[in-house]
Parts: C-alpha cells; structure tokens; sequence
C-alpha cells in the first residue's frame, strides 16, 4: 500500500512523536508513505471557524496533488484529517463550489483521492493482522484507555469510520499488540481542544474528567491519536492533580508509539524522550511483565 | 340555451386584483350567455338566491359560478340549482380566486385571464348533461381494526347506536397501551380501573364480538359494502371449552419468555394471557416458544387442564365478513432507544423506558408496583427523567413532538415521590408542552408540591460510575454544564406508527403520512375520516394523542359510521369514470393507474365477434362506481378512448381550449 502523507503542521512541531512514529510504523508495516511535496495548512481552527470557502479550499489544495500523485491521502493529525475529510466530502456534492475551488488550483479536484485517518489505516482488519503477526514484544499488563476525543469521529456523516458513541479502533489496535484496553465511559468526551490557549481553566477541568474516569476504570496510560489530545492531557494533568486533590499523573501515548514498541520498531524509544509526562514507568511494567512471562 | 354567469367578489379576495364588474360585462357577449352580474358574496344566502330568482327570471338552463375553487362550493352551487329545478350537475365554476386573484397582482392582465377563464368555463358548460347519482346499500355493520382505548370506545358507541360491530384485536386481550398503564394525568385515575370496565362492557355487549389474537389480511369493496378477509390466529386453547381457570398458567414449564405487555421487564410462559384482567380471559398458546411445537413434547397444559380445552391441532381460521363501515384504531409503537449511544445503546439495566416505569409502578406488575431498579431489586434514591428521546430529533428520530411526555414525565415524578418518600426526581425537558385540560396545574403540582427538580436541556451522556449512573447534560437556564447521579433514568421514548402501518394502509387503500401515521382526510375539518368513504380513524394511529384525545376521537369515528348506518342507501357520486365496453380492449392500463383500485377486467360477450352459435368473450374494463373517485387518471391514460369521466368529456375538456385559443387568436 502507498498513501499521499500528509503531516500537516502539529507532526513536525508538538506533535513531532506522532509523525515520527508513524513513517516508522509505516515503514515496519510496508506501507509506503510519500509526503505530498509543497503541502499548506489544513485549514483548521482560525481557517475553518473564519471563511468557509477558504476551509474548502486549502485543503482542496493538498487534495489536489495528492489525486495527481494518483494517492489516496494519509492524515495521522485528527485535526487535518477532519479538514481534509470535510473538504472531499463538500468537494464532491457542491459542484458549484468545486468549479469554483478548481478554477483557482494548479491541480483541480476530481473527487478521486479519498482522505484516511492513520488510525483508521493501521486499524483496518488487513492492518490489524499485519500487525498481529509482526508483534515481538508482547505489551501485556499496558491497560490503556483509548481516548479518541472529538475531531476523529464526529461528525459522523462525513468521517463515520468508528462509531461516534463507542468507538473502537484505538481499541482493537491495542488488543493487537497485547495490551489490555480498559472499559471507560469518556472515551470520546471533548479535551478543551483549543480552549487551552484560551481559557485553561475548562481544559483543566476536563482533563481532569477525562484522566480520573481512566484511573477509576483501572487504566495505567492514555493512547490517543490527535496532538491536540495529547498537549492538553499532557500540559493539564499536573494542574488537574493539583486542582482536585487526586493524584492523576498518568502516561500518554500516541497509538503509533505503541505499536512501534511492540514491533520493536528501532528508534520508536526516541519519541519517548519528548514527552511531558514521564513514560518510563509504564515502560519498565511492560518490561517486567516480559521477562516474568519469559521465566514462567 | 341559456347561460347565466355569475362574478364573485368573494369580499376583497377577487375583488381587490380583479376588475369583477368589468369580467361581468364581458361575459354578457360570450355565446349563449343571456345573464350576467357580479355579487360581493355568491356563496351567500342571498348571493344564491339571486342565481335561483335569475334562474326562474331568465329561463336559465345553465350556469357558471366564477369564484373560488370548486373543491370549496362546488357543491353548494349544485344544491342551489337543484333548488332551483335545475339539474345540479348544469353548473361549471371559474376559478377566480386560487387560479388566478391570489396568485395575481391588480394589474389589466389580472382581469384579462380571469376574463379568459371565465369564458372557458362558459364553454364547457354549454357542453354539460344532466348527471344522476347512483343508490348502493349499505351493510350496517361495522368492523373496528385494534381493540386499545380507541377501538373499544368506538366499537361501544357504534354497538350502543344498535348496530353490529367485529372487534378485531391482533395480540390475545383487548385494553392496548392503556391497560399497561398505572396511573393516568392528570388526575390520577388507576387506567386498569377505568379501562377494564369497557372492556367488560365490549365482552358483554350483545352487538360487539371480539376477535382476538386475529388479523386483517386483506380488504375489499367500498363504502357500505366492505369485504374482510380476517385470519384468526390458533390460540390452541378450545375458548368453548376454557373456563379461564388458570391451571394451565401455573404448570407451563417454559418460563422467562420477556412479557410484552411487561415491555420486557417482566416474563411470562409459553402458554399465557397478558395480565389478569384480559379480556378475553382465556390463554393462548405462544407456538414459538412452546414444547410441544419446537420439540413435539410436553403437553402439561393438556393433562392439567380440567376441561380438556387445549389444543395442539387448531388451525388458524381464515374468514371473509362483510362490513359498512371500518374504524382503525390500530394505536402506536415506542420508538427503540437502543440506536442512541450516548444513553448506553440500551445496555445499562437502570435506563429504562417510560413504558417499562409503568409496569414497575404498576400493581400489576413484575415488581407488584414496588419501584425497583432491574440491576439489583433496591430503590432507587435519586431518579432522572428525560423527555424528548426520539421525539424532536432529527438525528436519532422523529422530527415530531409526541405530545404526551412532558405529561407523563410529570406524572412518573410524582408518583416516584409518592411512592418513595425519600426519593429525589430529576426531569430534564426542552419545553413543557403541558396544554390540556388540568395539565399546566399538574406539571406545576408536581414541581411544586412533590419537589420534582426540573432542568432544561438536554442530557448528553449517561455512564455507570459506583453502581450507580452519572447523567450528564446541560442546563440551559443556568447556561452550565451540570451532572446528576441516579440510580434510576426513565427515557421518555417517541411514540411511532406500528411497523406494520404502512402495509395495513396498502391493504385498505388509505394513505400514510412520511412517518407512517394515517392520513385523515382534511387536517381540519376532516379529522376522522380519510379520503376512501366509509373508513375512519380515531386514535394514536393518525398521530400521538393522549387517552381524552383519543377517546374524543374515537366516539367521533363511531358517530360517522351510525351517521352512516342511519341512512336507507348511498348515493354514489355523479361525476365518475365509465368504460365504453364496445371499443375497450381490455388492456388493463386504466386498473393498473386507478389510485384506488377502482377498476378491474371482467369477461364480457364481444357483440361484435359473436354469432348465434359462436359466443365470442373478450376482456374489458369495469368501473366499481362505489369506488370511483372520478379523478381521470383512467380517461387520461386510455389509449382508445374507452375510459371517461362523467363531467369532463373530451367534448367539454376541449370545448373549453377552443375556446381559450379563440380569445389568443382576438388578442394577437
């Protein structure tokens, strides 16, 4: 399998693990992924809340190269994922708009390039069994609870590859690498997203919500598939502790570091070293896990 | 002939687009036009006695009415030259008014075309033959599909007005939704004790006869001459024999069969009646689950029952009856909360229905009315209610209102509190719509007096935490996210047509609206009939109601079929389809496009073909003249010109365009 990658601007700053990542799980898993050269911004936050045309046509833009690549689009960040979804869905029942789009594009769009999730790629059931196959280092004792946050799954309508209620690809991702996802009631309840900047206190709020309720149901990490999950969950959770007298110091992952450790991907730890939450402890478990498993 | 035109100004409606004097000028030099004048009001007693005295004044033999359309006054007109001594069917409106003066502004052209139309309508008239009506008898009996609150009030009333009425009733009892009730708003009355009465008055009533566990299969004929096909269903259970003893009940070793009438929180077995008032109160065997039918052994029922009543041999019972009048009164469905993710996908045991909260509430109940969770059999202290699930929502639903949550919601609070003194309800609404009799007094008695705590907005998630459930929503009026812990969430679910609506409606050729609901024929004045004579709606069938809703509109179904049933014979309508049989070829085009299903081929002799010794037979088509509608849809897809319509011959219809080519032909 080939994609058109998109990394968008999260995978080369806050989000560099998840990028990072994911070229190196793609890689291990065969899947090529070629950048789309000279790619802009997804559109997402001031772009789409701003001008609608606008929202279409930037991602229009990427979708455009990609579909003279002759590629489907790979977009690992939810936010771009979202945009780019949105626009190919808009693009392909507005024609008036798409005329209008393309008469300003080098590349037009034609409609035949569709725009997949990273999780909704490495999570599809021919995926799931390459990975089965190539796991090396089995992740029992991880107990993660799979965050998938808002921008991945809704609106159902037009991304509708998971359930917006009870998703459970991230979930089926992790039980393919060994690890035992928790049963947990916000799995899709909203981080703040980008109330972080602006008013902290509501994403304090929540993700004190969100990491509490995975303590509660026996979680011992977060696995999320959006940078912006992860900034928030990372950033708020030492303030949230602090906050609501409870210790909720927990490790977030990104699902492709995961999956990385347990195709023992070389270069996957590397990411690690980035995180604002200590991962070592969650690491060392899985570690001891293994070689209790190998004594026994 | 003699053509009288008559200009309405219908008070400013015409008259404020349209120059009427002036279209009343013009009219005097149409052909045969020997009268013309215009009036502020001709649908008026004076307005239509001015046609009769012009009639008489001026020898009029035809007339034509320029004002509204004739779907409003048509009829008033043809009485008022019957009056007259005229042929009623002489006259012919021009339709001034949605044709042209509301669709118009008051320019020359306004005044022309209603100049033109009315010259068309001039044309035809002149082309116009007396029509007659036909007499058809009427079968004065009644048969009332569902026995619910609806069918039971209309089978009662139709029976108390002396005439005979089948009660037809697809599950093993009479009694509907109402009889799962416990209490009703808002006065609290227990439904069983108001409801099991009629019930027993349907039972005894000489006239009614309940068919239960039965259905229609199919439906043909026409107003006053309806015929029937009804399957009842093998009870295997002899209800000559049955003594309604119960033994039976008791013994059946096939347990925990969900009840219906328990809406799933409570069980019955094999062999059952729904509950212990039913009526008939005589058990049927439920072949699905039964032993003797899914694995040919057992037959406990049969060695206990003292009467030898039950019967493993019964057949269904297929019969065709002939009835006048047809009352549906086939009720509602709950919609299935089960698609909704955010409430749990139907997989928590405390979030129930507002159904399933009344059999709990219930005396009769699973739980003999003591107010328990299902998880774990303890009270629940804290109760959420939550209105508009399915209902006003378009994602998950119905974009409709179901009209009676916001009142039971109420009523569930209240008799929570009531019956669980230290109890704390929630209810989470998006608008109170409390608009009955008694009903805004109840909702503020509940909030008021039995400290219900009501929040607007809605809840946008419900999850199991500590054994207990965390919903969380929104309040709008404090504009904050709030969460309320509860052991126990009622779901006001949004009532739905029956699944089998839809079927039931092709079977008696009647129509449904976009959901399912049956249409009536006028959503004003014509709220219990539908657009085929002879059947009628009452109930939740045509769209959400509540019990005095219901019961208002099913003595009004009743009062239209004895209105019926009080006349000697049916006049059938004038202006209907007829075939020339000599030139038909049987082609079936005109049945296949009938709306009603008005026409169906018959062989007939060819007159032309046969001889003497030879009988030729050919196919043609025939018009059910008690069916007929007389919308042309045949007349206009013949392909030989068999198929007409009594007042719109091709003579009329095109006496009509020569005469509207004619005033272009002036013009240019």
């Amino acid at each position: 399998m080939k994609y058109a990658y998109f990394p968008g601007c999260s995978l080369e700053s806050t989000g560099k693990e998840f990028g990072e990542s994911t070229r190196l799980v793609a890689e291990a898993l065969g899947l090529e992924l070629v950048e789309i050269p000279d790619w802009n911004c997804c559109g997402a936050t001031s772009g789409h809340a701003l001008d609608h045309t606008l929202s279409i046509a930037l991602p229009a833009r990427n979708l455009g190269i990609a579909e003279k690549m002759g590629l489907d689009v790979m977009a690992p960040c939810a936010a771009c994922y979202n945009r780019m979804r949105s626009a190919e869905v808009e693009l392909r029942e507005n024609a008036k708009l798409r005329e209008e789009i393309n008469s300003n594009l080098e590349d037009p769009v034609l409609g035949k390039s569709t725009v997949r999730s990273a999780l909704e790629v490495l999570a599809s059931p021919e995926s799931l069994s390459r990975i089965g196959e190539r796991v090396r280092k089995n992740l029992a004792g991880l107990r993660p609870a799979c965050y998938y946050g808002c921008l991945l799954i809704r609106p159902p309508k037009v991304l509708g590859f998971d359930d917006p209620e009870d998703p459970k690809s991230l979930d089926e991702a992790m039980k393919a690498i060994g690890a035992e996802p928790v049963d947990w009631y916000f799995k899709n309840e909203c981080c703040g997203a980008s109330f972080g900047v602006a008013k902290s206190e509501i994403v304090v709020k929540l993700v004190g919500d969100i990491i509490s309720n995975a303590k509660k149901h026996g979680a011992n990490c977060i696995v999320t598939a959006c940078p912006l999950c992860m900034t928030n969950l990372e950033m708020r959770q030492a303030e949230a502790s602090k906050q609501r007298h409870e210790n909720l110091t927990m490790p977030v992952f990104y699902f492709t570091e995961l999956i990385g450790l347990a195709l023992e991907v070389p270069g996957v730890r590397k990411c690690f070293a980035s995180h604002l939450v200590d991962v070592n402890p969650v690491l060392d478990l899985i570690d001891r896990n293994l070689i209790s498993t190998a004594r026994t | 002939m003699r053509i009288g035109v008559f200009v309405c100004w219908c008070g400013s409606n015409i008259a404020k687009t349209v120059d009427v004097v002036a279209v009343a000028e013009a009219a005097k030099s149409f052909p045969k036009v020997v009268y013309s004048t215009d009036y502020k009001y001709m649908c008026s007693e004076p307005g239509q006695s001015m046609i009769r005295d012009a009639i008489r004044e001026h020898k009029l033999d035809r007339v034509v009415v320029a004002s509204c359309s004739p779907r409003l006054h048509e009829p008033t007109f043809q009485r008022c030259l019957g009056e007259a001594g005229l042929n009623p069917y002489m006259v012919e409106m021009a339709n001034l008014r949605e044709q042209c003066s509301w669709v118009h502004e008051r320019t020359p052209e306004t005044t022309e075309k209603a100049i033109e139309l009315v010259r068309m309508a001039v044309a035809k008239v002149a082309k116009n033959e007396p029509l007659s009506r036909s007499r058809m008898g009427i079968t004065k009996r009644a048969l009332v599909i569902g026995g619910g609150v609806a069918g039971i009030q209309a089978a009662l009333d139709i029976a108390d007005a002396g005439y005979p009425v089948i009660l037809v009733e697809r599950t093993p009892s009479i009694g509907g939704h109402m009889a799962q009730y416990d209490k009703t708003f808002p006065t609290l009355d227990c439904a069983a004790c108001i409801l099991t009465p009629k019930m027993v008055d349907c039972a005894n009533h000489p006239l009614i006869d309940i068919w239960s566990y039965s259905e229609v299969e199919d439906v043909q004929g026409f107003v006053g001459n309806f015929e029937v096909t009804i399957r009842k269903r093998a009870k295997s259970v002899d209800e000559s024999k049955c003594t309604g003893c119960g033994l039976c009940l008791e013994k059946c070793p096939v347990k925990g069969i969900p009840s219906e009438f328990d809406a799933g929180v409570g069980t019955r077995r094999a062999i059952y009646r729904p509950f212990p008032q039913a009526v008939p109160n005589k058990p049927v065997i439920d072949r699905e689950h039964c032993r003797m039918f899914t694995a040919g052994k057992c037959g406990v029922c049969q060695k206990m029952c003292p009467t030898g009543a039950i019967d493993y041999e019964q057949q269904d019972e297929v019969v065709t009856e002939k009835f006048g009048a047809i009352v549906v009164a086939t009720g509602f469905d709950l919609w299935d909360y089960s698609v909704m993710g955010e409430y749990g996908y139907g997989k928590y045991p405390d979030v129930i229905s507002a159904i399933q909260f009344e059999r709990i509430m219930n005396a009769s109940g699973p739980t003999e009315g003591h107010i328990v969770r299902p998880s774990d059999g303890k009270e629940p202290k804290s109760i959420v209610f939550i209105s508009c699930v399915g209902s006003r929502d378009e994602e998950h639903g119905y974009p409709y209102c179901s009209k009676v949550c916001c009142m039971y919601n109420a009523k569930q609070a209240l008799l929570a509190k009531d019956k669980l003194h230290d109890v704390q309800t929630y209810v989470f609404y998006m608008d109170i719509r409390a608009n009955g009799k008694g009903y805004e007094e109840f909702v503020r008695r509940t909030i008021e007096e039995y400290g219900a705590n009501y929040i607007r907005g809605r809840v946008s998630r419900i999850y199991p935490d500590n054994g207990q459930l965390v919903v969380k929503g929104a309040d709008t009026l404090l504009g904050k996210q709030i969460e309320v812990r509860a052991d126990l969430v009622v779901l006001a679910t949004a009532m739905k047509p029956q699944p089998d609506a839809k079927e039931l409606a092709r079977k008696l050729g009647i129509s449904t609206d976009q959901y399912n609901w049956f249409s009536e024929a006028h959503p004003k004045l014509k709220p219990v009939e539908v657009l085929t004579d002879g059947i009628y709606l009452a109930g939740a069938c045509q769209y959400p109601k509540d019990i005095p809703d219901t019961v208002a509109q099913a003595s009004g179904a009743a009062s239209k079929a004895i209105c019926l049933f009080s006349k000697e014979a049916i006049m059938g309508e004038a202006m209907i389809a007829y075939i020339n049989e000599d030139t038909c070829v049987g082609c079936g085009l005109c049945a296949e496009v009938c709306p009603f299903s008005a026409i169906e081929l018959v062989e007939v002799v060819d007159r032309e073909r046969s001889t003497r010794e030879n009988q030729v037979m050919k196919t043609v088509a025939r018009v059910n003249e008690g069916v007929c509608k007389g919308c042309g849809t045949c007349a206009a897809g013949c392909r030989s010109l068999s198929a007409r319509l009594r007042g719109f011959e091709g003579k009329q219809i095109l006496a009509e365009i020569d005469a509207l080519a004619d005033m272009v032909k002036v013009q240019r």
